[in-house]
């Protein structure tokens, strides 16, 4: 069996760094194919290591909450009886302290230091499937010391839970809140509140079920009301940046400074979709649908329509998109983040409102796959939900346009010579002026607007 | 693959090991002419002959140490103890010389014995012929502690004992030698000590169970099925070394768990378990780790008394639906 070298996986494209959340196995754990070595915190969220060989987690290389760059050794894989001082000792100079910058080395060689994927050993009470266990002959008597094998292994690096938001949950309640240690992570996961979670075991202990189901109706948990700070206590308080807030920090001005936006706004009537909405939710067996599922649905086959909106400037080149993956901005306590809704153009305005749904809520739970964090072609950002009437995105590059969208409001319009109430929503195009013009841009918005206005055409 | 009792199993491993291995002898109190008190050495005598199928005088301690002499010069004992409580009258030589030799000899002796018989709970034997002996053992460094629940691994772990060169503890039991099951009959079967096995797949909890209660767990929980709880069966089948990534892999999937033991509960395997579970897999219990284990008191004589001290199926459901947090259906 080889060794197998583990290293930081590149799990999105913005991503340079990583960090290890937590080691999910421990120095001596045996690992087949597929089992879950790490937790990882990528720029965008948090997503689990597989391993890719089978054998012994012999070496952890880097400690949990530290950080490495793409491709670098955090751990190997072996059989016990194999030499790994090599691999280790080539390995690049570790652990960077937290916070410090660390270089980009995301050498693609590096990441096929990753042998092919092992066939997981059979584990089977058929001793048939077993294979025959080679005689023990040790090198000298009682080579094998049963001390060796003994249950207590020592662990070292194990891994401190990440517990944080459940210690402050804890302190905040005034009195404990008994919860399993499962109950526990799993709300640290998902980022619930274990205060406002109801425990269903013995003694009001909250048990994962709890936990899952406060999660799976979110509209549950009320907003706690802000205990008002005493005039005595600390003026301020440094809060270091969560990931997703260093990667927005770094990356925004990558796109404010060198990308010249225009922004092209436009009112929209919301009356017809506003109708056409509340049939189509009152349907039964139909999946729910937002305003937001019309204005993504609209987007995608204006982008179709519009191709020099869907664009990437690219130095000597603009890059036009054939297809409208659409990047959807959700906010999270820690920051945004924009998972991407692929192929808006070919679906259908239901299947939109359901992949949209399950999508929003899996970046909630911080469950995204790598893959749906980049390759979004335009993006929408959506602040109608806080009663924003308008406003304006900044570009998320390589993107050449994002559409903010601010809250349908009744308002007073003029029809004919009467005043009448209507639904009207603000849209706000921002567009790269090096892709685009004016033009071009406000065309693109017209058609939005047709489509959001004469919203059967949504349908058809 | 043939079917056997577990006492055909333990037989047919002593007959392959003998022939592969001229060094190994069998030495005990009854072995050779009246063919073992359980009948474990049938046949033994007349195929291998005196010098090594050796009947002794009751004397434990006496022959444990000419074994344990014997292993010391290049010879592969398995010692027989009639019943495993008499082993304590050989304590010393087990503790202090047999897992203490290759320690304290520097490395230059190693002792490469096996010590068998049964033990544990059986039909009225009464209170000092009743004792789940491995505790007494595997607390001690050096010593591996083996008990097999079925005739399969009554021949594969016998056999794996005798080929490894350190001192293990081969605890049987009186109930379990007319079990059949089937055994495969190649002489090279062996299974490594050290592994534990997975005898029921399921999603809602870990049962931790070994021996009689194995099987005893095995009933529980296909009637807790009927009640919608969906019960996991891990039997270590070796106690020292004990595979820990079986217990810990499957507890991280049902997060629960359940240990069940014969003997009294106070510092036992149950103990020990539950304690390696919490060290290795707190972050993912949903529910405090359960014992069921035998009452704290000498072994009755009086059958319903003796019925009474030794966990029951409908004990050990109850601790599955309490760490299920299920109401009794």
């Amino acid at each position: 069996m080889a060794v197998t070298k583990v290293v930081m996986p590149k799990l999105s494209e913005a991503m340079e760094t990583g960090k290890v959340i937590k080691w999910l196995k421990k120095e001596g754990d045996r690992i087949q194919g597929g089992d879950i070595l790490a937790e990882i915190e990528t720029d965008k969220a948090d997503v689990e290591m597989e391993a890719f060989g089978a054998g012994v987690l012999r070496k952890i290389l880097l400690a949990p909450g530290d950080r490495a760059p793409v491709g670098s050794l955090i751990a190997v894989i072996a059989e016990p009886n194999e030499d790994i001082a090599s691999v280790i000792a080539g390995a690049p100079a570790m652990a960077p302290a937290p916070g410090k910058p660390t270089a980009p080395a995301s050498t693609p060689g590096a990441i096929s230091d990753r042998p092919a994927a092992v066939p997981p050993q059979p584990r089977s009470e058929d001793p048939a499937a077993r294979q025959p266990a080679p005689v023990r002959s040790p090198a000298g008597p009682g080579a094998e010391s049963p001390a060796q094998n003994d249950i207590r292994r020592e662990a070292p690096g194990r891994a401190a839970p990440v517990m944080a938001p459940v210690a402050s949950a804890v302190q905040h309640a005034g009195g404990r809140v008994k919860a399993s240690p499962l109950a526990k992570k799993v709300a640290a996961q998902r980022g619930v509140d274990l205060k406002v979670v109801q425990g269903s075991g013995p003694g009001g202990r909250i048990i994962r079920r709890d936990v899952e189901a406060a999660t799976s109706a979110p509209a549950a948990a009320p907003a706690v009301a802000r205990a008002m700070p005493s005039v005595t206590g600390p003026e301020y308080e440094d809060r270091p940046l969560t990931q997703i807030r260093a990667t927005i920090a770094k990356r925004m001005p990558l796109s404010k400074a060198p990308v010249p936006h225009f922004y092209v706004t436009s009112e929209v009537a919301m009356d017809r979709a506003w109708e056409l909405r509340d049939e189509l939710n009152s349907l039964e067996g139909a999946p729910k649908i937002s305003v937001n599922d019309f204005v993504i649905r609209a987007c995608a086959l204006a982008l179709i329509q519009h191709p020099e909106v869907n664009a990437s400037f690219q130095g000597d080149s603009v890059r036009v998109w054939h297809r409208a993956h659409i990047g959807i901005a959700v906010a999270l306590d820690e920051g945004l983040i924009t998972p991407v809704l692929r192929d808006c153009h070919a679906k259908s305005l239901s299947q939109i409102a359901v992949e949209a749904r399950d999508l929003a809520e899996r970046t909630r739970a911080r469950k995204l796959k790598a893959h749906e964090l980049s390759g979004a072609t335009f993006s929408i950002s959506n602040l109608g939900m806080f009663d924003v009437a308008e406003f304006s995105a900044i570009i998320n590059p390589p993107e050449g346009a994002i559409l903010a969208v601010g809250s349908v409001r009744r308002v007073p319009v003029a029809e004919g010579d009467e005043v009448k109430v209507g639904r009207r929503m603000m849209i706000t195009l921002s567009c790269d002026h090096r892709v685009m013009d004016g033009a071009m841009g406000a065309r693109f918005l017209q058609t939005v607007k047709r489509y959001l206005e004469e919203p059967l055409r949504l349908l058809v | 693959m043939a079917v056997m009792t577990y006492r055909e199993a333990l037989n047919l491993a002593l007959r392959e090991e003998m022939k592969r291995d001229p060094r190994v002898f069998v030495i005990g109190e009854e072995v050779g002419l009246y063919e073992g008190a359980y009948k474990v050495t049938q046949g033994l005598l007349k195929e291998f002959g005196p010098k090594r199928v050796v009947d002794t005088p009751i004397a434990e301690s006496g022959f444990t140490g000419v074994g344990i002499g014997a292993s010391m010069v290049g010879l592969r004992p398995v010692i027989e103890m009639m019943t495993f409580n008499f082993a304590l009258l050989a304590l010393d030589q087990i503790v202090n010389s047999a897992a203490k030799m290759y320690y304290m000899s520097g490395g230059q002796y190693n002792v490469p014995i096996v010590i068998r018989g049964p033990g544990g709970p059986a039909h009225q034997l009464a209170a000092q012929h009743s004792q789940s002996m491995e505790v007494y053992f595997y607390h001690v460094p050096g010593l591996k502690v083996v008990r097999p629940s079925t005739p399969m691994d009554a021949k594969g772990l016998l056999k794996a004992a005798i080929r490894d060169d350190n001192p293990v503890v081969f605890i049987e039991s009186e109930t379990l030698y007319a079990v059949k099951g089937e055994v495969p009959e190649d002489p090279e079967f062996v299974i490594p000590l050290g592994e534990a096995i997975v005898r029921r797949e399921g999603r809602d909890v870990t049962v931790v169970a070994y021996m009689g209660m194995m099987y005893r767990a095995m009933e529980a929980a296909e009637e807790l099925e009927k009640e919608g709880i969906s019960v996991e069966i891990v039997d270590p089948r070796t106690l020292r070394p004990m595979d820990a990534g079986t217990i810990i892999g499957s507890v991280r999937k049902t997060h629960r768990a359940v240990v069940v033991e014969a003997g009294a509960g106070f510092a036992g395997m149950g103990s020990e378990i539950a304690a390696f579970i919490m060290e290795h897999a707190f972050d993912d219990l949903d529910a405090p780790v359960e014992r069921v284990t035998g009452a704290n008191a000498p072994m009755p004589y009086a059958r319903g008394l003796e019925r009474a001290k030794t966990p029951s199926k409908e004990r050990i459901m109850e601790a599955i639906r309490r760490v299920c947090y299920a109401e009794r259906s």
